[in-house]
């Protein structure tokens, strides 16, 4: 009898356990870093190690750290609405990452549909062979694309020797180079959600929606699309947000002019070495990022409840 | 001496017994092989206009490639198909006039039950107030008024069968294709189910084929029923012709339960034929005449309703009497099957049912009671393999 009692309540606190691990996981390792560097964000610069006061030694006292307190301000944030450069440089990401994530969308759609209706037996190798440039340093992949996109390099060699132009093309240091770079890096991402959604599609809907008489470019459209939008959502995402504070791709693809907000917070911690206003402006881009992304899934579950 | 007729007469509705009659589905020597695998096998059938046409058989038997060839989901590898008279080679499934009833349902689950019925007339390009009009009528005539705003995965079981149905039914096909439609229900809502679909078959005056593995489902709905086994159909006729004279051992054995008797024909007759059991010696007159020669094997197959039994030992060298201990007994509630052991291996039994017409038996029937069974000379059928 206790035994039977006791084996749910057990599974309870495991059950619990099982959810606090990502909870902990979250907690430790974004929720905590990000408070650091929203307290960064707060401080002023100086000439020390590390380079912005206040530090915060819990060594000093209750005094020392309510006088810290006092200490930080919003100024930081206040420059960054006045210098252009900046909020430039986050609708300047934005553009690049939207546009670079319809791009990707549009070449990944057809290969996660591919994918999906290819025969049973080929989709492991398909599948190996969308993640395999996983293997190999991201940044070598991005420097060998340097090699191919240059003057001098693979694809204009290629063209030429085609005869299909005269002279050169200048890809690298273009934004046109950034997209390829991030098109291509962010590729994976965005084909394994959708071919995830794809390949769970059942075949038999399609079937059911010819029988009906929607041949089968027309089925595509009112079932296949609709059917894989959570897929197409979840890929887009994955590709969006890392895009927009892209760092490596636009400072080794991109030109002096490409402005991205990746390359400025670089400049400003490691150029100007000002951590205070390089936090903040890390501080903005996440909120850049999260707000849409907590109004959209808000949006989201409101759709699903007036479903149900 | 009156006519015999074999079961119940349902309705008069028997096109398939004048030849003139136009056929309105016609599968002319019609085979589909995938790769090495022959599905259908050179098959030639008949379906009426407003005939109810069950396919039947096992798994793999070819029943549901049959249906898909109509449907236009695959392609004869050779013969032909014609619907109301039309070659229906070329032409895709979405410029076929047949709907289909998944077995799945496959109800877009993305849509509304109004959307998913309305899908199809969409397709069509009918005027919003036709389709408005059709949608309630279907909603209406399958009792789903109050769902139409829900989507599949809020209703029941048996409310995305209906769906599929109303969908299937909303516009208005030639022939109605319903493939395993009530696999997924359980058993009441199912035999309701099936009255409804019978009900609406003759109100509709619509062609349906069902394609189905349960003969019982087959055998109430269907006006006829075609047995199929390896790609070839077994026998097209209808339920009670199939029940009460199955042209072979294999449909008497697949549809409900019969007692199949190893005999010797050791007389022939035009009054009939008389045989002898090869294992237990006992002596079978029966009126059919067969193709049979003498001292030919062949299989007497006999129902177990249409098998007496009693209390009581037989006389010897008597017709149509078996003599036999009880060996096993299976009450059913309605009827019980008694298993009579009428040789000495103990697997050599004959079953007979009886029905529980009273509910209490001053002397019932038990274990290793001696037992006489008995049967009339149209009881059984000879069956040559």
């Amino acid at each position: 009898m206790t035994d039977e009692i006791a084996a749910p309540a057990k599974r309870t606190f495991g059950g619990k356990l099982l959810i606090a691990v990502p909870y902990l996981w979250l907690l430790i390792f974004f929720l905590a870093p990000f408070l650091i560097v929203f307290k960064i964000s707060l401080s002023q610069v100086a000439i020390a190690i590390p380079p912005y006061i206040p530090t915060f030694d819990l060594a000093e006292g209750w005094q020392a750290f309510t006088d810290n307190l006092a200490e930080l301000s919003l100024e930081n944030y206040l420059w960054l609405t006045e210098d252009a450069l900046y909020w430039k440089s986050y609708v300047s990401s934005v553009i690049i990452a939207g546009i670079s994530t319809m791009l990707t969308l549009l070449i990944g759609y057809p290969i996660a549909y591919g994918m999906a209706r290819s025969p049973r037996a080929w989709r492991p190798t398909l599948l190996m062979l969308v993640i395999l440039p996983f293997w190999t340093s991201f940044l070598i992949r991005v420097y060998a694309w340097i090699g191919i996109l240059k003057n001098e390099g693979l694809l204009n060699q290629f063209l030429l020797m085609l005869g299909l132009i005269d002279e050169p093309l200048v890809i690298l240091n273009t934004n046109i180079a950034v997209y390829i770079g991030i098109v291509y890096s962010y590729l994976p991402f965005l084909v394994l959600p959708l071919y995830a959604s794809l390949e769970r599609l059942d075949g038999s809907l399609l079937e059911a929606a010819e029988d009906l008489g929607s041949p089968p470019w027309k089925a595509f459209w009112q079932i296949t699309v609709p059917l894989s939008l959570p897929g197409v959502i979840a890929g887009c995402f994955l590709v969006f947000i890392p895009a927009v504070g892209e760092f490596v791709i636009p400072d080794l693809l991109g030109g002096s002019d490409t402005l991205m907000i990746g390359k400025t917070l670089w400049v400003e911690f490691f150029n100007n070495r000002d951590w205070p206003v390089s936090s903040a402006v890390a501080v903005i881009l996440i909120l850049i990022l999260v707000i849409p992304i907590v109004l959209f899934q808000n949006q989201q579950q409101k759709m699903s409840e007036a479903d149900g | 001496m009156a006519k015999k007729s074999i079961g119940p007469v349902r309705r008069e509705f028997v096109p398939w017994e004048s030849p003139d009659h136009p056929p309105f589905i016609e599968f002319r020597n019609v085979t589909k092989k995938f790769g090495e695998f022959t599905a259908v096998n050179d098959l030639s059938l008949k379906i009426y206009e407003r005939e109810f046409f069950a396919l039947l058989g096992g798994s793999g038997c070819g029943k549901t490639t049959l249906m898909r060839m109509l449907a236009g989901f695959e392609t004869p590898t050779t013969g032909q198909i014609f619907l109301d008279g039309q070659d229906m080679a070329g032409i895709p499934p979405y410029r076929r006039p047949s709907n289909m009833m998944f077995q799945s349902y496959a109800l877009f689950p993305h849509m509304s039950v109004e959307k998913n019925i309305a899908f199809g007339l969409k397709q069509d390009k009918l005027p919003a107030q036709d389709i408005e009009s059709r949608v309630a009528e279907m909603l209406r005539l399958t009792k789903l008024e109050e769902f139409a705003k829900r989507k599949p995965h809020q209703l029941s079981g048996g409310q995305r069968q209906r769906v599929a149905l109303a969908r299937s039914l909303a516009k208005r096909p030639k022939v109605l294709l319903l493939d395993e439609p009530l696999g997924a229900l359980d058993r009441k809502l199912r035999e309701e189910t099936q009255f409804e679909l019978m009900a609406l078959q003759e109100d509709l005056e619509m062609t349906f084929l069902i394609v189905t593995h349960d003969q019982e489902e087959a055998m109430t709905v269907a006006d006829r029923i075609a047995v199929m086994d390896k790609g070839q159909l077994v026998q097209v006729a209808t339920p009670a012709e199939i029940y009460e004279t199955p042209n072979s051992k294999f449909v008497a054995d697949f549809i409900g339960d019969v007692n199949l008797i190893e005999a010797k024909v050791v007389e022939k007759s035009t009054t009939g034929t008389r045989l002898v059991s090869v294992t237990d010696g006992f002596v079978i007159d029966s009126e059919q005449n067969t193709d049979a020669g003498t001292d030919e094997t062949v299989w007497y197959a006999i129902r177990p309703e249409k098998v007496r039994i009693a209390q009581g030992t037989g006389e010897a060298g008597a017709v149509n009497q078996i003599g036999g201990l009880v060996w096993d007994i299976a009450y059913l509630g309605d009827v019980s099957i008694i298993h009579v052991k009428v040789g000495e291996d103990d697997h050599d039994t004959i079953r007979s049912t009886f029905a529980n017409v009273s509910r209490m038996v001053e002397k019932p029937i038990t274990w290793d009671d001696e037992v006489v069974l008995t049967f009339d000379r149209d009881a059984g059928v000879i069956l040559r393999g």
